[in-house]
């Protein structure tokens, strides 16, 4: 083999490292905890504790053990740069993540693999996952659902992605004037937290009607709290009653 | 490569065997780095020193599991006197008195011998299989590489870990190594620290003397035998460093006054230079600092260790809490939560230790009066005094869970 053939086989085999330096970039924007995700991050213990105890009740096990969910499969839609994938990873999931956006993916595996964990990423949809038939013990659903056309549609994509008895977490936004005063006025357009027009108003879901698409996709609603932001102490919390803003639910697949 | 150890502590004095325990209970893998050896540490003579835990703190031990071996050699403190003094005039009518019974929780402290509580903390770090000691070892480099901090020891082995912790006191070399600066500014006087044998019983009760050069504290230990805490000018101190025994008692009598009749020494005497010195900032990537070497202070009210073991009860908390969320034990998000929950408290800590030694150790006129009529009205409202004690049992603030 001639010098030249050589070079052009090593290109071919590598990834561009100024394509790498780019992604490294991102996946620092991204994890940057004053950066542009800033809310995420500052809502993600939040999220965080709600996920690790629904999943620890549903399937007894203790968050106090070294890595508690071994043996769980995990899916968490809409992974962007792995806020939620990586605490899952540490915890023993076996965890996949899918993003629409294609970008995201390679941003994310630099960063799990900084990280020294292993995660599996994919430039896919909950649909074409659904389609080829994937199941898990868990779909993690945080912050997607306010962005997508069709969301019945998409639950049911949601519900075929479970095994039966598997766990279902949809988090997302209320539709009232206080989280259109919160949301939108207040985190695009006063804190520019986020760009504006990251949020569209009127696809907010009221937790009623979210009930209504779940259990129209065939789930079951198991739980509710609101993730509630407290302005002095500038921090989320759980709230039981508070759902007038950020909130989540959990589901289940009935078991077959 | 996945580091071998979750944390990495760098300090095996009284602080840093305390958070490995409370850490590796919370299921970390911990190290635990010190330069002496374990026998050296573990050594039963009396030597002189010892702590007054405030009852926060006996909790935080009994939470660990360390108190059941040293409950029987403690000291229950039942009682605290504040007395303005000078020197052969014995103390001004003045005084403040703290009394534990008007608090529901029990005494406000307890007094521990150094060696009680060493061997205590040793034995419990060798029953717990999470720690590895590294004893005669001390470090010579660190830094950060690929998500995990990486030390390189004197002996020339390497460890890693997600996070590492300096307990390693006033000059912490782990807050130097990161770059981290210090404030602060010595104040002219040493601590004489040794314990007396009186002839008659303390009844579990402190006192703080007000000398015009510095505090004088005296601690109930068991048995007819006191733990002093003497603060003099560095010239003082130094002359009563080259004293014999003898003379040394002959110095301090003035001062101890006879209320417990003939007094003898029990022990050593140690020294130590008194100091403020508070790192500028308690955390840097996947570091934390704990104790002395996050913020030493006068001993003034004898809250150096309480603080630190405050410290180690809040970052154990935090970190567990951490661990059960499956985030990144050494990331920055982490521990700001930590030095957020820390650092205001110390440096209020801090400050008024520093006011009380200024407004106490000297013998202004005006200044004295003054104090002695804040004591009378302290010592004259009930909810004032409540809040004193409550202060000195440190159960005020944001307590950890294991203090509580």
């Amino acid at each position: 083999m001639t010098p030249v053939a050589e070079m052009t086989n090593a290109t071919q085999n590598t990834v561009d490292p100024a394509e790498i330096a780019k992604f490294e970039a991102m996946a620092a924007e991204w994890w940057d905890l004053n950066g542009k995700f800033k809310p995420l991050h500052m809502l993600n213990p939040c999220r965080l504790d709600y996920i690790t105890r629904q999943i620890a009740a549903e399937f007894g096990r203790d968050l106090a053990d070294d890595a508690p969910f071994t043996g769980l499969r995990l899916l968490d839609i809409g992974c962007g740069g792995g806020l939620l994938c990586e605490p899952m990873a540490r915890l023993g999931a076996t965890v996949i993540g899918a993003d629409a956006a294609a970008r995201n993916i390679p941003v994310a595996k630099v960063h799990a693999e900084q990280s020294g964990l292993n995660i599996d990423y994919r430039h896919t949809t909950a649909e074409a996952m659904a389609e080829a038939g994937e199941q898990f013990d868990v779909v993690l659903n945080m912050e997607v659902i306010e962005h997508v056309a069709d969301p019945l549609g998409y639950l049911k994509a949601v519900h075929d992605l479970l095994r039966p008895g598997g766990l279902h977490i949809c988090s997302t936004i209320n539709r009232n004037p206080k989280s259109f005063a919160m949301a939108i006025l207040g985190a695009e357009y006063v804190m520019r937290w986020l760009p504006k027009g990251t949020h569209d108003w009127s696809k907010f879901i009221k937790p009623e009607e979210l009930f209504d698409l779940i259990r129209k996709a065939g789930l079951d609603p198991v739980d509710r709290k609101g993730f509630q932001f407290n302005p002095i102490l500038w921090d989320w919390k759980l709230s039981d009653r508070d759902l007038s803003v950020n909130y989540v639910t959990t589901s289940l697949r009935p078991a077959a | 490569m996945a580091p071998e150890h979750d944390i990495l502590i760098v300090g095996g004095g009284l602080n840093g065997p305390a958070l490995a325990l409370a850490l590796a209970q919370a299921g970390f893998r911990v190290g635990v780095i010190d330069s002496l050896p374990l026998d050296t540490r573990k050594d039963p003579g009396f030597d002189g020193r010892a702590y007054a835990l405030a009852l926060a703190s006996q909790r935080l031990l009994k939470a660990i599991g360390v108190w059941k071996a040293i409950a029987s050699e403690a000291e229950p403190m039942l009682e605290i006197k504040v007395t303005d003094g000078i020197a052969g005039q014995g103390p001004s009518p003045w005084m403040m008195h703290f009394d534990h019974a008007e608090i529901e929780e029990g005494p406000m402290g307890y007094m521990v011998e150094d060696r009680f509580l060493r061997r205590a903390f040793l034995d419990a770090m060798a029953a717990e299989e999470r720690i590895t000691q590294y004893p005669s070892e001390t470090v010579v480099a660190q830094s950060v590489i690929d998500g995990a901090v990486r030390v390189t020891l004197a002996s020339g082995k390497e460890l890693s870990a997600l996070l590492l912790i300096g307990c390693d006191g006033r000059k912490s070399g782990t807050a130097e190594r990161a770059g981290i600066g210090r404030t602060g500014w010595g104040y002219g006087q040493t601590a004489i620290v040794c314990a007396v044998a009186h002839e008659k019983p303390h009844r579990g009760i402190a006192h703080q003397f007000f000398m015009p050069h510095g505090p004088l504290a005296i601690l109930p230990l068991p048995g007819n035998r006191s733990s002093i805490v003497w603060s003099e000018t560095d010239a003082r101190a130094a002359d009563c460093a080259k004293m014999d025994d003898e003379t040394f008692l002959q110095a301090l009598r003035p001062a101890f006054g006879s209320f417990l009749g003939e007094i003898s020494l029990e022990g050593a005497r140690f020294t130590y230079p008194l100091n403020l010195t508070l790192a500028n900032s308690f955390i840097a990537p996947r570091l934390a600092l704990v104790g002395d070497a996050a913020h030493g202070m006068h001993p003034i009210a004898g809250q150096g260790l309480n603080a630190g073991l405050r410290d180690v009860a809040a970052l154990a908390e935090t970190l567990s809490e951490a661990r059960q969320r499956g985030e990144d034990i050494g990331s920055d998000q982490v521990l700001k939560r930590y030095q957020q929950w820390r650092r205001f408290d110390t440096a209020t800590l801090a400050i008024a230790t520093d006011t009380f030694n200024k407004l106490f150790s000297n013998d202004n006129p005006l200044l004295r009066a003054a104090r002695d009529v804040g004591m009378g009205v302290v010592n004259a409202i009930p909810a004032l005094r409540r809040g004193f004690v409550r202060e000195a049992a440190g159960l005020t603030g944001e307590l950890p869970r294991l203090m509580r």
